[in-house]
């Protein structure tokens, strides 16, 4: 009830900043294409605002970090990069409106945007209606190809499912589902219970709570009395903070009970508390720690514009990636075309700071190398095991026989 | 059968918190009928208070920050009531348009000062662990929480009920004109309901920073569940307050121990709304010529 009505008072605390975005972009230079004069024009669409902003700033600041790199060094096709950022104030029908305005009025080349994954599928059909491109850069549940988004996250195979590899390895054969409720959760825990039937695991519980949930006693006295090896945790945003605090206070450690977040990362660690989630697991394929120079270069850049108290963390990589790997394709296309990029996308390897990445031009996902980390008492998070080679991506996890009528 | 047992420890907390954010805005809207939206905000100046003071406390943060927490949001409210909302009393919609955009404000500008990811505030180290309860865990900070939303009912009772100010802000619910005219200075009165129910709101902020994130959006998780447990008390009622945030506490933890969280907001906002078919003022009413 009272979300409706804070939504119609948004769009009533919209409509002027549209008005006055929308004059000045008439009064502005040229708005006629991604590419006039000498700049290219590319969007930035991430939740500023609300209950997802605490993670979706930071891939932002990635961006930005990426876009004046690339500036520095002489721009692409001999053009300066232009952000244009925008709010999607973690709603999805915003995301949707934001899209379709870089696109329509602000004539952007592409767009880098979205965290979860309800603002993706809001976004997609706007990109797919434009013919326009997005790039996603967060893991997600995978299952999914649209020829207008390339991801530079992990889809499932380079992360959950090497997750539940690394659970069932240790010997954790009771395992406790918890998620926010909504696509990417509820998507992943139908892989994770075809992945246990057909791995002998036992699935005890499977939990979903709202996004902004904050009272998890109830629950966490549920996964007690469940008493699972090891919890999979899908929760996202500001819940994990409230869900770590409140299952530390009851007594849970991460010797007894490993929690494995697919959504937790050196960001986040922080405002959780080191002391709540120190030695649990996560699954991602780049931590600040990761070795390589590509790495250390992003690290160093990283704090010296934002400051030396920040950290880098797997989706900022991703998004930093995503603008990298545009730029290479569009000179390899010598256009920023849509049709042209996806083109001469395929194929395309960048050293990047979580190791090689090649543009997989059949699904546009990227071969990714799958890490599995620990929490430390420094609040950085050290690698414990990895795929050893970059893994194939495969939304669709067609070369896992289990996963046959998931899709 | 077990189950039943167990969850009631559970309840009983989350009916403390419940409690706790609420306390304030029997003030501030039970009290003077203004629909402050910016509550959950002073929440968050409590929460960030207590972050703050880390810096000179260290772990013992929680515990120094209390007060100081209430005097800063309780200056804050006391603030919006001089500036703004004082020149809105009679005007509902506009108080609740205002003190929205306010409480926009002062995410922002959270969000400008600390930053967007949530902070850290440690637990002072006598708050770890718990006891074994009808077979579950309650944790000391839980603990920690009932007491405090124990001690605050207890000293606003008493604040309400013996003292001369507590006597005087009565006095001016019921009969505005009729407490003027006694020599009753309303205006001073309407600050200090306002300064404690912003402080109260403060005092919440800190406690809420031993189970849940300390960030720019950490009013708007609680805000509405507050206006539950006071619309459902009946306005400016204490007991009735306590009984309506017992009772949502316990509603929750059951509905969610049997169903899940998402279909016990459902079960709990239906049962509120069932419950104010029958009686649309709350628990309790308070009889009044002024109010009618």
């Amino acid at each position: 009830m009272r979300k409706a009505f804070l939504r119609r008072m948004a769009a009533l605390a919209i409509l002027p900043s549209m008005l006055l975005t929308a004059c000045g972009g008439e009064s502005g230079e040229n708005a006629s294409g991604g590419a006039d004069g000498n700049t290219i024009k590319v969007g930035l669409l991430h939740s500023l605002s609300g209950t997802m902003a605490i993670s979706e700033v930071t891939v932002r600041d990635a961006e930005l970090l990426a876009i004046e790199e690339i500036n520095a060094a002489g721009g692409v096709l001999g053009k300066k990069l232009q952000p244009v950022v925008e709010d999607g104030a973690s709603d999805w029908p915003t995301f949707a409106q934001k899209a379709q305005k870089l696109i329509r009025k602000d004539k952007v080349a592409t767009v880098f945007g979205g965290w979860t994954s309800a603002s993706r599928k809001a976004m997609l059909p706007v990109f797919e209606r434009n013919k326009a491109l997005l790039w996603y850069p967060v893991q997600y549940e995978g299952l999914e190809s649209s020829p207008y988004i390339f991801y530079t996250g992990a889809t499932t195979n380079q992360q959950i499912v090497p997750g539940l590899d690394y659970l069932k390895e240790k010997g954790k054969k009771k395992v406790f589902l918890v998620g926010s409720d909504y696509v990417f959760p509820r998507t992943a825990n139908k892989i994770i219970k075809a992945y246990a039937k057909a791995n002998g695991m036992e699935i005890l519980g499977e939990e979903y709570t709202p996004l902004g949930h904050t009272e998890y006693s109830t629950l966490v006295n549920k996964i007690a009395q469940a008493k699972p090896d090891a919890v999979f945790n899908t929760l996202n945003g500001d819940s994990n903070v409230a869900f770590f605090k409140q299952l530390k206070s009851a007594g849970i450690t991460a010797a007894q009970m490993p929690v494995m977040s697919v959504s937790v990362a050196e960001e986040e660690v922080g405002g959780i508390g080191i002391d709540n989630i120190v030695g649990h697991p996560v699954a991602w394929n780049y931590y600040q720690t990761t070795p390589g120079a590509a790495n250390e270069k992003f690290v160093k850049a990283f704090k010296a514009k934002y400051g030396a108290k920040k950290v880098t963390s797997d989706p900022m990589e991703a998004g930093y990636n995503a603008v990298y790997l545009w730029a290479e394709a569009v000179k390899k296309a010598g256009s920023t075309d849509v049709a042209a990029v996806k083109k001469a996308a395929g194929g395309i390897a960048l050293e990047r700071p979580e190791g090689l990445v090649t543009i997989d031009g059949s699904n546009q996902h990227m071969y990714k190398t799958a890490r599995i980390g620990v929490i430390q008492p420094d609040g950085l998070i050290k690698e414990v095991w990895n795929s050893g080679k970059p893994i194939k991506p495969d939304p669709y996890l067609k070369t896992y026989p289990w996963a046959t009528g998931l899709s | 059968m077990e189950s039943l047992f167990n969850q009631l420890p559970i309840g009983l907390s989350i009916a403390a918190v419940l409690l706790l954010i609420a306390l304030g805005l029997t003030f501030t809207f039970g009290q003077m009928g203004v629909i402050n939206m910016a509550h959950g905000e002073f929440i968050m100046a409590g929460a960030y208070t207590a972050y703050m003071l880390q810096d000179l406390t260290g772990t013992q943060a929680v515990a120094v920050a209390l007060p100081v927490a209430f005097v800063v949001a309780g200056a804050m409210g006391w603030l919006l009531e001089r500036l703004a909302i004082r020149h809105f009393y009679g005007r509902p919609l506009d108080t609740l348009l205002l003190t929205w955009g306010v409480s926009l404000v002062l995410q922002q500008a959270a969000r400008d000062i600390f930053g967007a990811p949530n902070v850290q505030v440690v637990a002072p180290s006598w708050l770890s662990g718990g006891v074994e309860m009808f077979g579950s865990n309650l944790p000391y900070a839980r603990l920690f929480i009932m007491a405090l939303a124990i001690i605050c009912v207890i000293a606003i009772w008493a604040y309400m009920n013996r003292s001369r100010q507590g006597r005087r802000m009565r006095a001016v619910m019921q009969n505005r004109e009729l407490a003027g005219c006694s020599g009753v200075d309303t205006e001073r009165v309407d600050q200090l309901t306002f300064f404690i129910g912003s402080g109260l709101a403060g005092v919440a902020g800190v406690a809420l920073t031993l189970i849940g994130p300390v960030g720019p959006n950490l009013g708007t998780y609680y805000i509405v569940d507050a206006f539950l447990v006071v619309v459902a008390g009946g306005l400016g009622q204490l007991r009735g307050a306590v009984i309506a945030a017992v009772a949502l506490g316990l509603l929750n933890s059951y509905a969610e121990f049997w169903t899940d969280a998402s279909l016990a907001k459902v079960i709990v906002f239906a049962a509120i709304i069932a419950f104010l078919q029958f009686r649309p003022q709350g628990l309790f009413v308070l009889r009044s010529r002024a109010l009618t």
